[in-house]
């Protein structure tokens, strides 16, 4: 009885959720994008400090589709993207699922200014696909997805509403708790807003900069205070790709977690790989946004507590 | 010890040398950056609520409480007298530290009481309990309205609404969690 009223509860989400995937498709057919289908279990997943994959025997569900879709780049595909259920250990709140659904996109020859153009191109089609129009609203406060989106380097967000300047929150390791206390809530509305340029530290697979070498070409996507999408310029440098993901590993170990072996067949496909910008946004906090939901539990059929 | 990742409801936890139970937690996570957890905690010696915020590098070692099924023998004015079941050891609890318990303590009723290094902190209460009813205000015919209710006082003292039909010496089942009648109890 109570599991018939939360499926009538969530109906209008999960049809929300039928429509955008429907609308996402659309898009990137329109756009020459080839949908594609990568395991989703596999040998390594990508070292990274702060996300643990979840092990499948002696493999592991991969936490992104990125590290396939990247060789396939390498391979010659230019325009590819996927919709794909991921898997990230230890991670459950209102806005987390162990088990979630991203949508990634990558495109050889552009860098993450031009990906964040594409972005704005893309909300806008799925909000007109499902017909509300570039005006809707989140948890009470207004948003006009129109072009062109509010740009704001980390350093100015930090600047204009964290307690402490970029700098000095780096040194005290509060970056993440100045973010995502402090400026997250305050992002997004009424105009999306596309925060870029974010410490090297917090972009291991992002290209350096030219001419900032402290900064990497990452953004993120905030939308009425809810984070929605990571996107970058591609580190297309083998070598330096491999010392970052031995920095992540030695973060891992300190931290107590087991290290990931190197991705090697990744770093040989990296030498080859053209110039790129690519972007994982997640799926279910598109549904939440579309569907003005607090929780990403109301906008999937089965939560893990649920099953 | 925890660890950050183990925080949840209703974990104990020593925090600034006394023990606190978290009563509210939220996951929170920045795109690719660490795990935060924002808590709020109630100081389970004061009562006192505070918020925290949680890096997963943080430990915290357990509260040092320590739960022990007890009985409730009787009380002799502001003392709660408690044996506990296994050490047949006998301690006095003050009104304050019994709280609003006191409402529903009958005598030999089985409870869960809650030490901090030895000093009684809380006690948790079966959920449903049944009492006699000591003063009823008589029951008038024909008032037969549902959602009638009246107030009665029952042996320990608690006040509590009940349907017209209960009359005095009968008795009732409390639910100890929200303090409501249940059902009359026939014996």
């Amino acid at each position: 009885m109570s599991a018939d009223r939360e499926f009538e509860a969530r109906r209008r989400a999960l049809e929300l959720r039928a429509d955008i995937l429907h609308a996402t498709r659309a898009f990137f057919l329109s756009r020459g994008y080839l949908e594609v289908e990568t395991p989703n279990r596999i040998p390594s997943p990508l070292p990274e400090s702060h996300i643990d994959a979840v092990a499948s025997g002696p493999w592991w569900l991969h936490p992104s589709p990125e590290i396939c879709m990247k060789r396939m780049l390498a391979a010659g595909f230019e325009r590819i993207y996927q919709i794909a259920k991921c898997w990230r250990g230890r991670e459950r709140g209102p806005l987390h699922l162990p088990e979630f659904t991203l949508l990634e996109w990558y495109r050889a020859g552009i860098d993450y200014r031009q990906l964040m153009e594409e972005c704005e191109d893309f909300f806008l089609y799925v909000a007109g696909a499902l017909g509300t129009g570039p005006a809707i609203s989140y948890r009470g406060r207004p948003i006009d997805l129109a072009k062109p989106w509010e740009r704001l380097p980390v350093a100015d967000a930090f600047a204009r509403y964290g307690s402490v300047p970029l700098e000095k929150a780096l040194a005290q390791d509060r970056f993440e708790e100045v973010l995502a206390l402090e400026i997250e809530p305050r992002l997004g509305s009424p105009k999306p807003t596309l925060l870029f340029d974010y410490p090297l530290a917090f972009g291991s697979l992002a290209r350096r900069k030219a001419g900032e070498p402290a900064a990497a070409e990452r953004f993120e996507i905030y939308i009425g205070g809810l984070e929605l999408a990571n996107g970058f310029t591609e580190l297309t440098d083998a070598g330096e790709q491999r010392g970052r993901f031995e920095r992540e590993n030695e973060l891992r170990m300190r931290r107590g977690r087991q290290p990931y072996p190197m991705p090697e067949a990744f770093l040989q496909d990296l030498s080859r790989m053209p110039e790129a910008a690519g972007i994982a946004v997640g799926v279910d906090r598109v549904v939440m946004l579309f569907a003005d939901a607090s929780a990403i539990d109301e906008v999937v059929a089965f939560t893990p507590e649920e099953l | 010890m925890y660890s950050a990742s183990d925080l949840r409801k209703n974990l104990r936890i020593m925090l600034d040398d006394d023990p606190y139970i978290v009563v509210d937690f939220q996951f929170v996570k920045p795109g690719k950056g660490q795990s935060l957890y924002r808590c709020k905690l109630r100081n389970m010696l004061t009562g006192s609520q505070v918020d925290r915020t949680f890096r997963e590098v943080d430990t915290f070692q357990p509260a040092e409480t320590e739960e022990k099924n007890m009985q409730f023998l009787y009380r002799e004015g502001d003392a709660f007298h408690f044996m506990d079941n296994e050490s047949y050891e006998q301690i006095a609890l003050t009104a304050e530290q019994v709280g609003d318990a006191k409402n529903f303590l009958i005598e030999n009723m089985e409870c869960k009481v809650l030490l901090f290094r030895d000093r009684p902190i809380d006690i948790t209460l079966p959920n449903f309990v049944d009492v006699m009813v000591t003063e009823a205000p008589p029951w008038i015919k024909g008032d037969t309205v549902s959602g009638n209710y009246k107030p009665v006082i029952v042996e320990t003292g608690y006040k509590v609404s009940v349907p017209p039909f209960i009359e005095q010496g009968e008795k009732i089942r409390i639910d100890t969690r929200t303090g409501e009648y249940l059902t009359r109890v026939k014996e």
